[in-house]
């Protein structure tokens, strides 16, 4: 099972991403990872969470749009070049990479990279044949 | 100063209300006999064209509404065959349809007498230079102008609209002496002139003939001051000619009503019911001379109230006063005319229901911006912010072409913008005209 990126359409002012975390933590979801795209107009709030379809529901409920991507996450070494060979594998099988973002994960204290890419089919079987570790949604959620 | 046509301008009332009576037969003779579309309406309403007998019988013919022209589209109201028509300018329409006006050569003759007037009013002779800054083409405030000051024998500059750089080369190089713009682009002239510091002496402006948006006294006297012009008030809708339906004339106490060729009336909006001089309401015209798309009461929806007291300058046509508002949701920016439902329009090409936006009109410096926000959807989002960036680049675009005036767009998130009892709010105006 993939992973279940959640994003959140924000407008620049002030207290919104205060907004979102305060409902997440109302219903008890704990964010994994997040990311934040910004222009001068609005931001895109991309976030993991242990409960990825809760989170929606109640972001939904509170009135923001919403919307479920899915992405992959791996887990590499937390040293020098551990991100580049992976991006190199990627880059030879010609699978281009929207945006990433990392976090390091406190139980196997490796880094967990999300990679949003246009075949997420395609992107894991490029990384597992290459020896890379994809995790599964679970082992993201339950960092 | 001048008065272009002393004989019809300052015609006495008994003699107006026979010239006009004659003029209203021949043209409710005309259009029952050319147009089946009043035709119809005559005879659904019990009307024959003999018993109009004059004036007092105007209140006894149907309404004309902008919906008629629009369901018409495009020659279904034209009273002669194509071969007599010359000239057609349209307007953009609420829904993607335009508004389609058609002129004989007679009538474009019509316009050029009611706009020399016009242009007379302000005090401009064949020794004067125009600048004419009003946009050339479908649109009517360029070419209206532009054949009434040719035949009061100005030298006419065909500028258009834009290019201020070029204005301003043109206007001192030329020695333009009399400028016709929309008042907001008066003040931004004025605006750049200040900035760039030019030797007030090299501009020879005398005065200003400015339209095609409502404007206060407040910007009067401030393009005055500023562009050191006299600044008077034209209006006019295409539907009726164009330009030159009314203009002020410097005792600025109302605009005079080419009433020999318009007739006013003013009505309550709701009841349809005729009121009386001083009364505000809705002002309705019914054209008696025109030939190629005479028009029986048209409902203008813009509001005013009519005087006919005799003027100091001495003409004795009916005045109206400066519009004031709409009895519909129309907005005018930058002179063009502007319905919330063409922006409705463009957002349903995004997919089946529009998502909620709003209007939002202010000044920036003088001149008039229009942002449009629109409440982000879940069918519209996107994880990617080039995705977002294209929707809005997009919808820039459509609405540019839509409107053809350009706006900023904002999306903002769901359910930010104000409804009240339930229904939304579309345009809020921030302009304090």
């Amino acid at each position: 099972m993939l992973v279940k990126q959640i994003s959140v359409f924000l407008e620049n002012k002030e207290g919104r991403v205060a907004q979102v975390t305060r409902i997440l933590s109302d219903s008890a979801i704990n964010i994994r990872a997040l990311s934040i795209a910004d222009t001068t107009e609005f931001g895109i709030l991309r976030l993991i969470v242990d409960k990825p379809e809760l989170a929606e529901n109640a972001l939904k409920k509170e009135g923001f749009t919403v919307s479920i991507t899915e992405v992959i996450a791996i887990s590499i070494a937390d040293e020098p070049g551990g991100l580049a060979k992976a991006l190199q594998v990627l880059h030879e099988d010609r699978i281009s990479v929207e945006y990433i973002y990392a976090f390091i994960s406190k139980t196997s204290h490796k880094a967990n990279v999300i990679l949003r890419v246009e075949d997420c089919g395609r992107a894991t079987e490029s990384l597992e044949a290459a020896g890379f570790l994809v995790l599964t949604a679970r082992e993201v959620y339950d960092q | 100063m001048t008065i272009w046509n002393p004989k019809y301008e300052c015609m006495g009332n008994d003699e107006k209300h026979s010239l006009q009576g004659d003029r209203l037969r021949e043209t409710v003779a005309h259009v029952y006999g050319n147009v089946p579309f009043y035709k119809k309406k005559m005879d659904d309403a019990g009307i024959l064209p003999g018993d109009i007998k004059g004036m007092d019988n105007l209140r006894d013919l149907p309404f004309t509404y902008k919906d008629d022209l629009r369901d018409n589209y495009p020659y279904g109201l034209f009273a002669v065959p194509m071969d007599e028509v010359v000239r057609i300018h349209a307007s953009s329409g609420t829904t993607g349809k335009r508004t389609v006006v058609g002129y004989t050569r007679g009538d474009i003759d019509i316009w050029a007498e009611v706009t020399a007037r016009t242009i007379s009013a302000c005090g401009a002779t064949r020794s004067d230079i125009l600048q004419n800054a009003y946009g050339y083409g479908l649109f009517t405030g360029g070419l209206g102008i532009h054949y009434g000051a040719e035949k009061i024998g100005m030298a006419v500059i065909p500028i258009s609209g834009g290019n201020t750089k070029r204005q301003l080369e043109l206007m001192l190089d030329f020695g333009s002496t009399i400028i016709s713009c929309t008042p907001s682009y008066a003040l931004y002239l004025a605006e750049v002139i200040e900035e760039s510091g030019i030797d007030r002496s090299r501009i020879k402006l005398k005065a200003g003939i400015f339209g095609a948006e409502p404007w206060s006294e407040n910007m009067r006297r401030d393009i005055e001051r500023r562009l050191g012009v006299l600044a008077l008030d034209i209006y006019g809708l295409s539907e009726i000619i164009g330009p030159g339906v009314s203009q002020e004339c410097p005792e600025k106490c109302g605009l005079h009503i080419n009433d020999d060729h318009f007739v006013p009336e003013i009505i309550n909006p709701d009841t349809e019911e005729v009121l009386d001089y001083g009364e505000k309401g809705e002002i309705v015209f019914t054209t008696i001379t025109k030939k190629a798309l005479p028009l029986l009461r048209y409902r203008t929806r813009d509001i005013s109230k009519l005087a006919n007291e005799v003027c100091a300058c001495g003409r004795t046509s009916v005045r109206m006063e400066k519009v004031t508002g709409r009895t519909d949701d129309m907005l005018i920016i930058r002179g063009v005319n502007v319905f919330p439902t063409q922006i409705e329009s463009v957002l349903l090409e995004l997919g089946e229901t529009a998502p909620h936006y709003q209007l939002i009109v202010s000044k920036a410096g003088s001149m008039d911006a229009l942002e449009v926000q629109v409440e982000m959807t879940e069918a519209l989002f996107s994880d990617e912010v080039k995705r977002i960036e294209d929707l809005e680049r997009k919808l820039r675009f459509n609405i540019e072409s839509a409107l053809a005036i350009s706006a900023k767009v904002t999306l903002v998130e769901p359910k930010t913008l104000a409804r009240s009892e339930g229904k939304a709010q579309r345009v809020i105006d921030n302009r304090n005209i």
